[in-house]
């Protein structure tokens, strides 16, 4: 058996799970199965995959050669191997939850809802362990167009609209502008191939490397730059477990995935300091982190919230890649777990309140902490680590986020993170605080499903399990310059 | 075998015109298809032995009669040649096993066989126009496939009257292309005393700049564009398609234009091309250029405002043609070489959504439109899978063979004009997002307006619209023949021009 088979193993395992889910819609209880037990498969193979890469081995396989300079071909990269396991590892979780979600909202066509589930995980897998940039936009696509009947599963018109939104923006910008970007790569250096340190210096004249990069920030709609963020709430009329596994974790990770992907290995961190070609990157992800968290208080609906605040999270990592210093991308690198972990706590609360009370709206959720306190308390600890507390992973990140901006200089950047903070703070907080300290106004029928809040609480300490093992995540984010 | 290996030029174009004249004069419906089905399966047999011929990159040179060029007619197969062929001959035999429902519900009983030997009278008549090498003998396959195109246009009269008006102007304006073709041969002629396309390409440098050679270069060119549709003499397209009895809007869309295009592209290149730098044809081109990014914008614009479903494909038809004109115009290796791949790949792309949209139309008998086929999708999955995979493959999208198509496009445009152009291109292909997912949302989402409770797929149609979908899957991943074959031929046609 050679090393490579556990990357066969992690991108078959969701393909199966895709193939096998409609034949078993007679037996719900097997089809749903199928879920946690690929999740499992998929997760185990990914430590595989972690561990043989931490001890310097290089696995790639080359699935078809269209031409030449084009194949469909896949590498483990450090960042891969990062995101592999935070997309695995949460769809465990996320697909015991959403069992319990399923059936407690009993929601309707629930075979093609599993069915594009696993697709969805199947792209965003292949998107981890993609080695060129044809590669990665081809599964990009599949994870946008997978997603799709996800979001309009409820079927009514603001379903479909907010389709049609979600859709628009993200296969738009992808074609109008992540595909020239490529093209562009592709012409200038004859090689679509991911290389430690960038491969198109060299070959490409200083002053257009900010314009080059803006087509791939812009273009990759999936990390909801401003002004290309709307898809994102707009998403949110899924059910939750959509929002929890693939609008916080696996798509929206796709996106600054990709984003990080393409600063350290397309263009290097250290031609883009040279160049200084990601200076404006820098405000625009900062000006995006502060304008959605103000967004985000002003929301009252809790999905709408919570989207807005991975708007503002998600331009942390972002920041990380602008910054371009090797501590900067580590931290980047390493928010991508822990706001993963972090966010999809959120969400499974969020969802398993809606499926206990029906309720999405934070100014109904007072004095509902003591009907629901292991869901609320999940909260809590949840919203302390996207904030950045010790003992919660979050911490870890946000610290390295900053020792990143001191490197370079950037003072104002480190003002930015901490207002940021303390609008995290209010508008996180203030959930968990009114629903234990508030009186409860009217009576509401609560019929919890287990399924949905154990999942949530075990979330949230792994939040606390993250900040305590961090050493394997650093190690591999050490990596990530070096070994690829 | 042999004998049959020395013919093959000739066996291709004379097969199915002989089976058309045997299919004529049958009775039984179900045998006259029959026998079609196995003509264009033979024409498909000699295409692929052919094609093994070529494939050491050497031309075959036939003179039929044995009487040589340039007094005989000479036909020739090439690396170039060949491909659009290939596509007639493939899509020719997929679209015929498709017909026959369509055509015994479609066409009145007494004129099946006669529509069959129409058919395969259009499919004899293009094929015959890519392999001639004589300019006058392609006037006649001209005129052969397209006034059998017509009627065949026209005999969707049963089920909607304005077939006929749409064959009317189809005939009208085909025969104004044709006679304007052949007043550029007559000239040609009249300079050189002579209608080989080889022979013509070594005299007209030798002329020097002469007046009669720039007219007929502009009465040819306009006349091809017209029966090639390219933007703004595409007028009899849309009601062409949308009218014309089902099976024939699959052929003609995924065919007939495909080969004009080719000619224009022997024209410009081969008959001219030698003379490329004495014309200085370089400053012409940008008005191809320019034509195809109006037609690109255009054919979309007017899909997306469009309702009925048929004319909705046919304009989007208008826009691919942009495409594929916009990569011809560059005039460089690459560009060539990728529009060849999207006249591959658009005939692919076509027929498969033709095919689907007729398919899904087969139960209302009337006009396709959106409101009449919305919900559809959810009763007839197959054929639903099919339409949305094409569709995507029309937009562009990854694993599909509109990815590749573009991925090239995109790449030759930017090589030789700069950012703008493909900015230009990947604007309009977005745009036609918003038609196609009308349309998917429609099929799928909306509720049913169709009264009629006994929907079900045809069986018999799950091989044709398989096999198209699987190659517009297949042909997305491995794409290397396709893209190989092209570049072979844009090359062997870029070493025409001096």
């Amino acid at each position: 058996m050679t090393n490579e088979f556990y990357i066969y193993l992690s991108i078959l395992t969701p393909l199966i799970a895709f193939f096998t889910t409609p034949l078993l819609s007679s037996n719900p209880n097997l089809r749903d199965s199928l879920g946690p037990i690929g999740g499992i498969i998929t997760f185990y193979s990914s430590l595989n995959i972690a561990s043989l890469y931490l001890d310097g081995e290089v696995l790639s396989f080359t699935f078809f050669q269209i031409s030449e300079t084009l194949s469909i071909s896949f590498k483990i990269t450090g960042l891969g191997v990062i995101f592999g396991l935070v997309a695995s590892g949460l769809w465990i979780l996320a697909s015991i939850y959403t069992i319990g979600y399923m059936r407690g909202n009993k929601e309707k066509n629930q075979t093609r809802f599993f069915t594009f589930y696993s697709i969805a995980i199947f792209a965003a897998i292949c998107i981890a362990y993609s080695g060129n940039l044809l590669t990665l936009f081809i599964f990009y696509e599949v994870l946008t167009f997978s997603t799709y009947p996800l979001v309009a599963h409820k079927q009514n018109e603001e379903a479909k609209k907010a389709g049609r939104l979600y859709m628009g923006i993200l296969v738009g910008t992808s074609i109008v502008f992540l595909l020239p970007a490529i093209i562009i790569v592709w012409v200038l250096t004859g090689s679509l191939d991911f290389s430690a340190n960038g491969i198109l210096k060299g070959n490409i004249s200083n002053e257009y490397v900010p314009f080059l990069l803006a087509l791939f920030a812009f273009g990759i709609g999936k990390a909801a730059l401003m002004p290309f963020h709307k898809w994102l709430p707009a998403a949110m009329v899924a059910p939750t477990p959509v929002s929890a596994l693939l609008h916080a974790v696996a798509v929206v990770k796709a996106g600054v995935f990709s984003m990080l992907i393409v600063i350290t290995y397309v263009f290097g961190i250290n031609f883009l300091t040279e160049t200084n070609g990601a200076v404006w990157l820098i405000w625009i992800s900062s000006i995006t982190l502060l304008l959605s968290s103000c967004i985000a208080i002003t929301k009252d609906d809790l999905k709408a919230r919570l989207a807005y605040s991975t708007i503002s999270q998600l331009s942390y990592i972002v920041l990380g890649g602008a910054i371009a210093t090797n501590i900067a991308v580590q931290g980047a690198a390493i928010h991508i777990v822990m706001h993963a972990v972090g966010k999809i706590t959120l969400f499974f609360a969020a969802g398993a309140i809606y499926v206990a009370t029906h309720l999405s709206k934070i100014s109904d959720l007072n004095g509902m902490g003591k009907s629901m306190p292991l869901t609320f308390v999940a909260f809590f600890i949840g919203s302390l680590s996207i904030i950045g507390v010790p003992p919660m992973g979050g911490s870890w990140s946000k610290f390295y986020l900053m020792l990143g901006s001191v490197e370079k200089d950037y003072l104002l950047v480190i003002y930015i993170l901490a207002i940021s903070t303390l609008l995290n703070v209010y508008y996180l907080l203030e959930i968990p605080a009114k629903a234990f300290f508030q009186q409860k106004r009217t009576n509401i029928q609560v019929t919890k499903h287990p399924l949905t809040v154990y999942p949530t609480f075990f979330a949230a300490i792994l939040t606390i399990i993250l900040f305590i093992y961090i050493e394997p995540l650093k190690d591999i984010t050490n990596l990530i310059f070096g070994n690829s | 075998m042999s004998f049959i290996i020395k013919n093959l030029p000739i066996l291709i174009v004379i097969t199915p015109l002989m089976f058309s004249l045997i299919v004529a004069v049958l009775t039984n419906n179900r045998i006259a298809w029959s026998l079609s089905t196995f003509a264009s399966f033979l024409t498909m047999i000699f295409t692929i032995l052919l094609s093994f011929e070529v494939s050491d990159r050497s031309n075959i040179s036939y003179y039929l009669g044995n009487w040589p060029p340039p007094l005989g007619i000479e036909y020739v197969i090439d690396t170039i040649s060949i491909i659009p062929i290939m596509i007639v001959s493939v899509i020719g035999l997929i679209a015929t096993l498709f017909a026959h429902n369509f055509i015994t519900l479609e066409i009145d009983k007494k004129l099946v066989s006669k529509t069959y030997s129409l058919w395969l009278l259009t499919i004899a008549g293009l094929i015959g126009l890519i392999t001639t090498a004589d300019a006058f003998n392609l006037f006649v396959f001209l005129e052969i496939s397209s006034l059998s195109a017509v009627a065949l246009v026209a005999l969707g009269s049963k089920v909607d009257r304005k077939a006929l008006v749409a064959g009317y102007n189809y005939l009208i304006l085909g025969a104004v292309g044709a006679t304007f073709y052949v007043i550029g041969v007559g000239l040609l002629y009249g300079v050189t005393g002579t209608l080989n396309m080889g022979d013509l390409a070594q005299k007209i440098p030798t002329l020097g700049l002469n007046k009669s050679v720039i007219v007929a270069f502009t009465f040819m060119m306009l006349g091809i564009m017209v029966k090639a549709a390219v933007f703004p003499l595409h007028i009899w397209l849309p009601n062409a398609y949308a009218y014309a009895p089902s099976p024939v809007s699959v052929l003609l869309a995924a065919t007939a234009t495909k080969v004009s295009i080719y000619i224009l592209v022997r024209i410009s290149y081969t008959i001219f091309g030698s003379s490329y730098e004495i014309y200085s044809f370089e400053s012409l081109r940008y008005i191809l250029l320019y034509l195809a990014i109006l037609a690109m914008f255009a054919g979309t614009i007017m899909a997306i405002f469009e309702k009925d479903v048929k004319k909705l494909l046919a304009h989007s038809s208008v826009a691919q043609i942009g495409y594929i004109v916009l990569g011809i115009s560059l005039a460089t290796s690459p560009g060539i070489a990728s529009s060849f791949i999207h006249l591959i790949n658009h005939a692919l792309i076509k027929a498969g959504l033709f095919m689907s949209i007729v398919a899904m139309g087969y139960y209302t008998l009337k006009r396709i439109d959106v409101k009449t086929i919305a919900g559809l999708g959810r009763q007839l999955p197959i054929t639903f899978f099919s339409f949305v995979i094409c569709a995507l493959s029309l937009a562009g999208l990854p694993l599909t063979v509109g990815f590749i198509s573009k991925l090239y496009l995109i790449k030759a445009a930017y090589m030789s004009e700069g950012i703008w152009l493909p900015f230009l291109i990947l604007v309009s292909s977005a745009l036609s997002l918003i038609y196609i997912w009308k349309l998917i949302e429609g099929l799928w989402y909306n509720e049913k307006s169709l009264k009629i409770e006994k929907i079900k797929e045809l069986p018999e149609i799950y091989l044709p619209l398989l096999v198209i979908t699987f190659l517009n899957i297949y042909f997305g991943i491995d794409a290397g023949l396709i893209i190989d074959n092209s570049f072979i031929a844009s090359d062997a046609l870029m070493s025409g021009i001096k």
